[in-house]
């Protein structure tokens, strides 16, 4: 070898492969703004299409008169229910097991409610004839709150399910009830509390909020009538799960419906289901044969596509006098609105929530969930979190800062003596889960130590002595969360979407001159999969991320896959690109072999080739190798050098992490000042830090968001108050905590590369550090629990409701 | 979010303008930066035929000193109002005030003239120019007139100005010198509207109060001048009692709705601490 030869440190250097700190290759349109998004798109002869909506919350609709829109020059069509009734359309069936009305079939639901779809030549025409079309409502009693939902003179909502006992998921005992949900041992759980030293019960909410991408929802629908297929533009999660639906409802076969996801704006779970905005646009150009384009407006995204949580989690813990848990038991009130509209793996109504025994061993627990109807928009999607994981997160996060102050021990104390001890993994927990790997103490330990955790407790000691004294008007909390997740849906003994399996897949080819297109089954909607995808494959073949081209969201060339939400990429998609370039390093081994005349047993991996074991001058690059792939295969070997995986994964992961924030709060105005947040992940191998760091930022300022303000309200006629970015809170770089980030490592074990997700991490974990800092503020007045979301005006009336305005 | 079909029209001079609202009257309205007009176009609780853009009136622009006036043309930003040199000495309060505004984006493009044009309660600069004891300048077809600033507003998007008629300038007389001045504002985030908020301008003679201005913003229909509690602090030495009554008659004048900013007694409360706060901070400045 001469001096010229790279070291093997070089080598490892030139892949940019796992844990590089890559830059982001997608960035580089992002940031000119050469994105391509689905509003970019003018296919020629575009038509544009949007709703006439219902300004009531509940109402029948008794007539619906478009003869004056129809007569504006440029308006193509007006469709309501009857129309789609002819090809079957005026409902579709939900995600969740329940069906959903595309366009208001004789009464409304929730205010914004489709009514009617007006097709014109352009957006502006669209909306004058929206103007035009006269609808005539009557009025019906409007039902808000969920605990009114089953009273026995509550309002009949879905006439449609009358006499329908029988629900999706089990029985129904009211008209106005979904499912009714139970897991765990109930006798077992009720003996813990009535053997009890101390327990606890607090309603904890979770309030109604939106995703909210900074890019609506919205899709751009063409048919061929020629050629009888249809191609389907979108901003979709899960874009072969569109077209299957598309292909089931339309009827047209699979093979000739087109679904193209272009770059996303963001997702956080908006994008995951069907809107009759997609039914509309879609019928409209089966009709017409022209392309129909449907955008949202951001006060439409807001009151209609997919709500988060609207969770109301009645809490109780058994415990031991020295804080020692003995038992678990929830009951959840979940708010679904007009339709069950869901986005979770089929057989799961109420997702994963019984991850709610979080981090801690409790030998025995119970849990409930009762989902039931209210005139509110449908949804209950999982903003940026796996399945009612934030929720879980939040409810036994919030309930052991009760206990510990119920025990008056540390919140911190409280934790290090219930988490799962590390010999315990793989773990059982009793509400059915197992929990892959973990080592809470150790990053528990670390964050504590970090953020000077003990100092802290003893400031706000002081500060609080200062307020008594009348000498400061401001009070400071601690918010202490560590939360474990449950995401990379799933197993197919589990987790499937309509009878389709959630499995992931990857396919990778190796062009001769040794650089790789790769494609998979998810979709970035700003994840970064251009670029991590690309990693994987580099460490795994050898060959450098920069000559790998990652393509996702054409259901024409990607394998089949069920799409990105509840941080499955990694766990699912990122096994399966693992799996399928070790195929690939496979072959390539065998054609070493035989470009070097050895046996394959002979040669040893070494980061970008194969050498000869005990000889690594006779060694073959990975460029080399895909050259003779094509050029010279050994005799018997097909050519080429390309592979497929479908990956299905023997278990969930379970990523974790502890956080801390450290808060300001003024007294008198109710306004809080993060001062410090800090926050700890462990996601098992870390594929790219840079990466991880920017989605734990982004994570972590839609937590602050959702905790401190963000929230989706009705007043009591059911009129949806703030739906725009004047009152939905999207904070600002100005009010955006500094972040501090850290992280352990605990690979997975069933993992190929051991690597567990964090896309969703810090929503998950942060929620409850910021709702335990304003909670922890006001304990030393008395308080036990106040409700989210901690917005100025509700900090302040809970100081005043504990007397601190004197 | 699509605004009705409308006719723009872009005169060169204040007449030329005027006759263009007198000939369409309530279906004609001036448009100056725009980012209150449009936003209401766009959810069609306005809907105009005809726009006159006064962006291509040159008189409508500068900030001068006039004698013991200052006065700002119209279409001022509110970008130029934080940058001028002359507010900067003479009227500090106007660029505290500016800073305060929406974000650095529309301070670019909103103006004087739209913001106190608007009589939307929300905006921040008719509660100073209350407080300023400024006054408007009206040019209508049959000349122009004067109102005072605390004479303007009626209801909320209901104010003295007709149909017909353009505000040109606003009219600030010069607080004296070495005069302690303070905008407080409390918002849920940048470029958020007032929660509450309160300005102050007061001069201080040794230990007591020589002159002092109070107004409110965001806590009615109207901003609000605070006579009583002006009155009430005049002469005083700003010791605590004093304040505690000056704080009472000032939310005793407040209205303010309930929304999601808050229930209107919260409103109500901090408007009072938006005045105890700018109130500490407007006597720590003046010269004694
Ligand atoms: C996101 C956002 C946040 C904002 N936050 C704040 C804030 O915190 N505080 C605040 O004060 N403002 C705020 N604004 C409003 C902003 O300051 C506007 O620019 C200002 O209120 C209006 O000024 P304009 O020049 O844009 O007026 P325009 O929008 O053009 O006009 C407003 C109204 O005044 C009329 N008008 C305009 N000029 C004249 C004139 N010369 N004579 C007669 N009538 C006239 C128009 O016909 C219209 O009815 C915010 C705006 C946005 C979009």
């Amino acid at each position: 070898m001469n001096d010229m030869t790279p070291t093997r440190e070089q080598r490892e250097a030139a892949l940019e492969g796992m844990g590089c700190k890559r830059k982001r290759v997608e960035d580089v349109r992002f940031t000119q703004g050469k994105g391509q998004y689905v509003d970019d798109l003018k296919l020629p002869g575009m038509v544009f299409g949007d709703f006439v909506r219902s300004p009531y919350a509940h109402a029948k609709v008794t007539k619906i008169d478009a003869t004056e829109a129809l007569k504006i020059p440029g308006v193509i069509a007006v469709l309501t229910a009857e129309d789609l009734k002819g090809v079957n359309l005026a409902w579709m069936p939900t995600l969740a097991g329940d069906v959903q009305m595309v366009l208001a079939d004789g009464k409304v639901l929730y205010q914004n409610q489709e009514v009617a779809f007006v097709v014109a030549e352009d957006r502006y025409i669209a909306d004058d004839a929206i103007q035009l079309v006269e609808v005539e409502y009557e009025e019906l009693p409007v039902l808000v709150d969920p605990f009114q939902s089953m009273a026995p003179d509550a309002p009949v909502l879905r006439p449609d399910l009358e006499g329908k006992t029988e629900g999706a998921h089990g029985p129904r005992k009211h008209h106005n009830h979904i499912f009714n949900w139970g897991v765990g041992d109930k006798d077992e759980t009720a003996k813990a509390f009535s053997e009890a030293d101390v327990t606890i019960k607090e309603l904890i909410s979770y309030h109604r909020t939106h995703p909210s991408p900074l890019e609506t929802c919205q899709c751009v629908a063409s048919m061929d009538k020629v050629k009888g297929e249809l191609t389907v533009y979108g901003t979709f999660q899960a874009p072969h799960v569109i077209r299957t639906v598309a292909s089931l409802l339309s009827t047209i076969p699979e093979h000739k419906i087109h679904v193209i996801a272009p770059d996303i704006g963001g997702g956080f779970g908006n994008k995951v289901g069907a809107y009759p905005g997609y039914i509309c646009a879609i019928v409209a150009s089966i009709v017409t044969g022209i392309p129909v384009k449907w955008v949202e407006d951001r006060m439409e995204n807001l009151s209609t596509t997919s709500f988060a949580r609207d969770y109301h989690m009645t809490t109780e813990i058994a415990a031991k006098n020295d804080g020692t848990v003995t038992g678990l038991k929830v009951h959840v009130l979940a708010d679904h609105g007009g339709f069950d509209a869901c986005a979770d793996p089929s057989k799961w109504p109420a997702g994963f929530f019984n991850i709610v025994t979080g981090s801690y061993d409790f030998p025995t627990a119970h849990l409930e969930v009762d989902g039931v109807y209210t005139n509110k928009a449908p949804g209950g999607v999982a903003y940026r979190c796996s399945f009612r994981v934030t929720e879980a997160a939040y409810c036994i996060e919030r309930a052991m800062d009760i206990l510990a102050q119920k025990l008056d021990m540390d919140p911190a104390d409280l934790r290090l003596k219930n988490f799962v001890k590390p010999e315990q993994f793989p773990y059982q927990s009793a509400l059915g889960w197992e929990y892959d790997s973990g080592d809470y103490h150790t990053a528990m330990h670390k964050a504590m130590d970090t953020i000077g955790y003990r100092e802290l407790r003893a400031e706000q000691k002081a500060k609080q002595e200062a307020f008594k004294r009348g000498e400061t008007r401001e009070i400071m909390g601690i918010g202490v969360s560590f939360f474990t997740e449950i995401v990379g849906a799933g197993p197919s003994k589990n987790c499937d979407i309509l009878g389709v399996a959630m499995f992931d897949s990857a396919e990778i080819r190796v062009h001769p001159t040794g650089s790789v297109i790769s494609r998979m089954g998810t979709k970035s909607q700003g994840q970064g999969h251009e670029t991590t995808w690309a990693q994987i494959i580099a460490t795994e073949i050898g060959i450098p991320a920069a000559d790998i081209m990652v393509e996702e969201g054409n259901t024409d060339t990607a394998p089949y896959g069920l799409g990105t939400y509840g941080s499955r990429s990694t766990p699912v998609a990122g096994a399966a690109i693992a799996l399928a370039a070790r195929k690939i390093r496979n072959k390539a081994q065998m054609i070493a072999a035989h470009m070097l005349e050895v046996s394959e047993y002979d040669l040893e991996w070494d980061i970008d080739g194969f050498q000869v074991k005990g000889n690594p001058q006779a060694r073959k690059s990975m460029k080399e190798i895909a050259w003779a792939a094509y050029h010279a295969p050994p005799p018997n070997m097909e050519p080429g050098l390309e592979a497929v995986s479908y990956y299905d994964p023997p278990n969930m992961t379970y990523p974790f992490g502890a956080y801390f924030c450290v808060m300001d709060i003024d007294v008198d105005t109710g306004v809080a000042k993060t001062r410090r947040f800090y926050a700890l992940d462990d996601c098992g191998t870390r594929i790219n830090p840079m990466i991880i760091e920017g989605q734990v930022h982004g994570g972590l300022t839609e937590a602050f968001a959702i905790a401190m303000g963000q929230e989706i309200t009705y007043d009591e006629m059911g009129n949806v108050m703030g739906a725009s970015f004047m009152d939905f809170f999207i904070p600002t770089a100005v009010e955006t905590p500094h972040w501090e980030t850290d992280h352990t490592v605990t690979p997975s074990p069933h993992h190929p590369i051991g690597a567990k997700g964090v896309g969703e991490s810090p929503n998950v974990g942060g929620v409850p550090a910021f709702s335990n800092a304003v909670n922890d503020a006001f304990q030393f007045m008395g308080s036990t629990h106040i409700q989210m979301p901690h917005d100025a005006w509700r900090i302040w009336q809970a100081a005043k409701d504990l007397g601190a305005h004197g | 979010m699509i605004p009705g079909e409308f006719t723009y029209h872009r005169p060169s001079s204040v007449a030329e303008a005027v006759a263009i609202l007198v000939s369409h009257g309530d279906e004609a309205r001036p448009l100056s930066g725009g980012h209150s007009l449009i936003p209401m176009m766009k959810l069609r609780m306005a809907a105009p035929e005809h726009l006159v853009d006064l962006a291509g009136i040159a008189d409508l622009k500068g900030i001068s000193e006039s004698g013991d006036n200052i006065v700002i043309g119209a279409m001022t930003t509110q970008n130029e109002l934080i940058n001028s040199a002359l507010l900067t000495e003479k009227l500090p309060i106007i660029r505290e005030t500016s800073l305060l505004i929406a974000d650095p984006q529309i301070r670019y493009v909103g103006t004087l003239g739209g913001n106190v044009a608007n009589g939307d309660p929300g905006n921040d600069m008719p509660a100073l120019m209350q407080c300023l004891n400024a006054s408007y300048v009206l040019a209508g077809p049959d000349g122009e007139r004067e109102v005072a600033a605390r004479e303007f507003y009626e209801a909320a998007y209901f104010t003295a100005l007709a149909p017909e008629e353009l505000l040109t300038a606003v009219k600030i007389p010069v607080p004296p010198a070495g005069h302690g001045f303070a905008y407080e504002k409390l918002k849920r985030k940048v470029g958020d509207y007032a929660t509450a908020a309160a300005a102050v301008v007061l001069t201080m003679n040794g230990s007591s109060v020589d002159f002092c201005s109070i107004a409110l913003t965001n806590v009615s229909d109207t901003p609000l001048y605070a006579g009583d509690a002006s009155a009430i602090l005049t002469g005083s030495t700003l010791d605590s009692d004093t304040i505690k009554r000056a704080v009472a008659a000032a939310e005793a004048i407040t209205d303010p709705a309930s929304d999601a900013r808050g229930p209107a007694e919260y409103r109500t409360k901090m408007a009072g601490i938006m005045l105890q706060r700018a109130l500490t901070r407007a006597a720590e400045r003046a010269n004694r």
